[in-house]
């Protein structure tokens, strides 16, 4: 290239390889107004995300019209949102009570399978796309005549708050679809954990398995989404574990990145 | 067992052992909460700071908070414990500790770095506010260096984060052409990978490599992979110029990183065997945080501030060249929202630069904890007077790839304008050669349509 090209012609060209906030240029030492209020219009989408207030109903709704009805709803030990972020040990339990209720409400079982949708840390990517790749998953499991136990909404959830769930209904497999904690370029990212015989308390990170960033159409489609699922479901009940095993097999190693343990997506 | 007592209006408490006592003594934080070792009222707090402070510091060679037997990290401390450097404070309690610290000068402070242990300087920093965290760690100097020089007084060092979440060559350069044109990178220049695969983090490597022999940076490269990964990398050749790796204040929070002092030792070993610094030989890179023992449950019933400074001490066994605690990065269950935010970042760069590491901080929360762009800025001005070695830079304080929000390139030219901090001389030359400096030697922009040779960094984009 010419050494004469400036640059606002490079930036614009490198736009499109980066989701970064480069070539944002200066006021002073400052970023421009615009750019300025840009971010802050991001910021507020990534915290309304995690403050919003999850509408199971919503959900149950997008559910019947895709023929599945019959979800049930059930809460954590964190009364509210102040409570769960703080406290991560009671958003991995259910309330007192509900295992009960919840046993009592999917008692027509055996099921090889349950999915629980939890609201994590952005209600938003729940409410866009728990039904849509639930629609999909389901239809996928059904093709090879798979029992799949009412779908179960939980409230105030981290992904542990699958493995009592697991136990409640006496399914040996468990997907828990949560919501991600937001970034400014993804405040609707939807994660899914995969989870077999979970021992509730003890399961840990290492023996699930985790399909990210379902989030389409800048993400993960729920297509490919439900298939991986499904194949990773198959596949985990052939071998009879999930976790790391299970990962080995399938893609190479990644998402290793962060090494400092985070709460991302509520673990 | 050693039971600690102290009054406040006329109520008692009783605390047992130091490591009750010492958390119980801390600011209060989501994460101690969490822990079941917070004190249970503000009354209490203060009792146990009162006790705290008659404690004598010799107690803390006497009363490991975590058991030697058990902890290797306990180990290096008591084992490596320089009595000769500690003999002059060794009839201090830690309330005459902290007056000293107060009045003490910079080589005074230099001098007994060795001598003091982590719980110590942990122990004092909770009798202390945060102005007197500035206050003193300002007058402690740690300067590192390897092509570039970190740590002087005046100046501030930055590394460039240009992460990308699929490691896509182009958009790394792209945001490594945005940080050097504001400024950015003198403390190193550091990615870290979406993936930990070694054939991934040497594309990286070569890629800043290459970056920096073209434009004769004075500044080195790292890609933050696993310990394990580096040193297969550099067997096999690659241009590595660090050995990072994340570390944490107790064995068992390490090796829920899968990362044991042995490892740690072959890669300083191999790294330093490459030699590849000019004005210095540090090569060593570590990140920390408050809430990694908790959360990998090691914390053996100890707060997470006191088991973070025993961090630094894992990372001075290495001279290390950079050290930062990722301090908003753990979320709110550890540390609630932007106040104790700022008390952790100037509690850990206080702890860090007593033990004598040469510490920065990244600036950052994540977007479930209370704490916003304000908060950054505090932080990063608070930091910037208390003397901080570095702070991490990204592209509009937004990194796409880890889903957090650190300081912004722009922020850096922030801290340098307002506080008159300079880069590291090496690399401030640098940007002077390659026209990037104004008169008054501040980081001039580009105009609109000036060509640089620089921006060729862009052309792998277009």
């Amino acid at each position: 290239m010419s050494g004469g090209t400036g640059a606002d012609e490079v930036w614009t060209a490198l736009r499109a390889r980066t989701s970064a906030r480069i070539g944002l240029g200066r006021a002073g030492w400052g970023l421009p107004t615009r750019h300025r209020l840009e971010l802050q219009g991001a910021l507020a989408e990534a915290r309304d995300a995690v403050h919003a207030e999850f509408r199971p109903e919503r959900v149950e709704g997008a559910l019947r019209e895709r023929g599945l009805p019959g979800a049930v709803r059930v809460r954590s030990a964190a009364a509210d949102r102040l409570t769960y972020l703080q406290r991560p040990d009671l958003g991995r339990r259910l309330a007192d009570g509900e295992a009960e209720r919840l046993a009592e409400a999917t008692r027509g079982g055996p099921w090889d399978v349950v999915l629980v949708v939890a609201d994590g840390l952005s209600v938003r990517a729940v409410h866009a796309h728990a039904a849509p790749l639930l629609g999909a998953v389901a239809a996928g499991l059904a093709a090879d005549g798979t029992r799949v136990a009412p779908v179960v909404l939980a409230s105030q959830a981290r992904v542990a708050l699958g493995d009592e769930v697991a136990a409640a209904v006496r399914a040996p497999l468990v997907a828990v679809l949560i919501g991600e904690r937001p970034g400014l370029s993804a405040a609707d990212s939807l994660g899914v954990y995969l989870t077999l015989d979970p021992r509730p308390g003890r399961t840990v990170d290492a023996e699930r398995n985790c399909v990210s960033n379902v989030r389409p159409p800048l993400g993960l489609s729920y297509e490919a989404a439900a298939h991986r699922l499904v194949d990773l479901m198959r596949r985990a009940r052939r071998l009879g574990r999930t976790g790391v095993a299970l990962k080995a097999a399938d893609d190479p190693p990644g998402g290793g990145a962060a090494q400092i343990p985070d709460s991302n997506a509520g673990r | 067992m050693v039971r600690y007592r102290g009054t406040v209006g006329g109520r008692g408490f009783r605390f047992d052992g130091l490591a009750r006592l010492l958390g119980a003594a801390s600011p209060g934080r989501s994460g101690d909460a969490l822990a079941g070792v917070a004190a249970g009222s503000e009354q209490e707090r203060v009792a146990a700071r009162r006790a705290l402070a008659e404690v004598e510091l010799g107690r803390f060679l006497a009363e490991p908070v975590v058991p030697y037997e058990a902890d290797d990290v306990t180990r290096l401390i008591l084992d490596g414990h320089d009595a000769a450097a500690f003999a002059p404070l060794a009839a201090q309690t830690v309330g005459g500790f902290r007056e000293w610290l107060l009045g003490a000068d910079g080589p005074g402070l230099a001098a007994v770095a060795r001598g003091l242990t982590p719980e110590m300087v942990a122990a004092a920093s909770k009798l202390m506010s945060n102005a007197e965290l500035v206050a003193v760690a300002r007058k402690a100097r740690v300067v590192t260096a390897f092509r570039s020089t970190v740590g002087l007084p005046g100046r501030l060092a930055t590394r460039l984060q240009p992460n990308h979440p699929t490691d896509d060559p182009a958009g790394v350069a792209a945001a490594i052409l945005d940080g050097l044109l504001l400024g950015c990178g003198d403390a190193v220049i550091g990615i870290n990978p979406a993936g930990d695969g070694p054939e991934r983090a040497r594309a990286l490597l070569e890629l800043v490599d290459g970056v920096i022999e073209r434009y004769r940076i004075p500044t080195q490269s790292c890609v933050l992979c696993h310990v394990t990964t580096t040193l297969g990398l550099m067997e096999r050749g690659a241009p590595v110029d660090l050995v990072f790796q994340s570390i944490a204040g107790t064995q068992a929070a390490n090796a829920a990183f899968g990362v044991t002092l042995a490892m740690l030792d072959e890669a300083h070993d191999a790294v330093r065997r490459l030699g590849r610094g000019t004005v210095g030989g540090q090569a060593m890179y570590f990140e920390t945080g408050q809430g990694s023992a908790l959360s990998a449950g090691a914390h053996h019933g100890v707060d997470q501030q006191t088991l973070e400074a025993r961090a630094y001490a894992v990372a001075r066994r290495y001279d290390p060249l950079l050290v930062n605690t990722v301090v908003g990065f753990i979320g709110p269950e550890y540390l609630f929202d932007g106040r104790q935010i700022l008390r952790a970042a100037l509690e850990d760069h206080f702890c860090g630069k007593l033990l004598g590491v040469p510490m920065g901080v990244d600036v950052c929360y994540t977007n479930h904890a209370d704490a916003d762009e304000d908060d950054i800025g505090t932080m990063l001005t608070m930091l910037g007077a208390a003397g901080v070695s570095f702070v991490i830079c990204t592209p509009g304080g937004d990194d796409v790839m880890l889903n957090y929000q650190s300081a912004s390139y722009h922020d850096a030219l922030y801290l340098r304008e307002v506080l008159g901090l300079r880069p590291a001389p090496e690399f401030e030359a640098w940007l002077a050669d390659v026209g990037l400096l104004d008169a008054a030697g501040r980081v001039r922009e580009l105009g609109p349509s000036e060509g640089h040779p620089l921006l060729e960094l862009g052309a792998a984009g277009r």
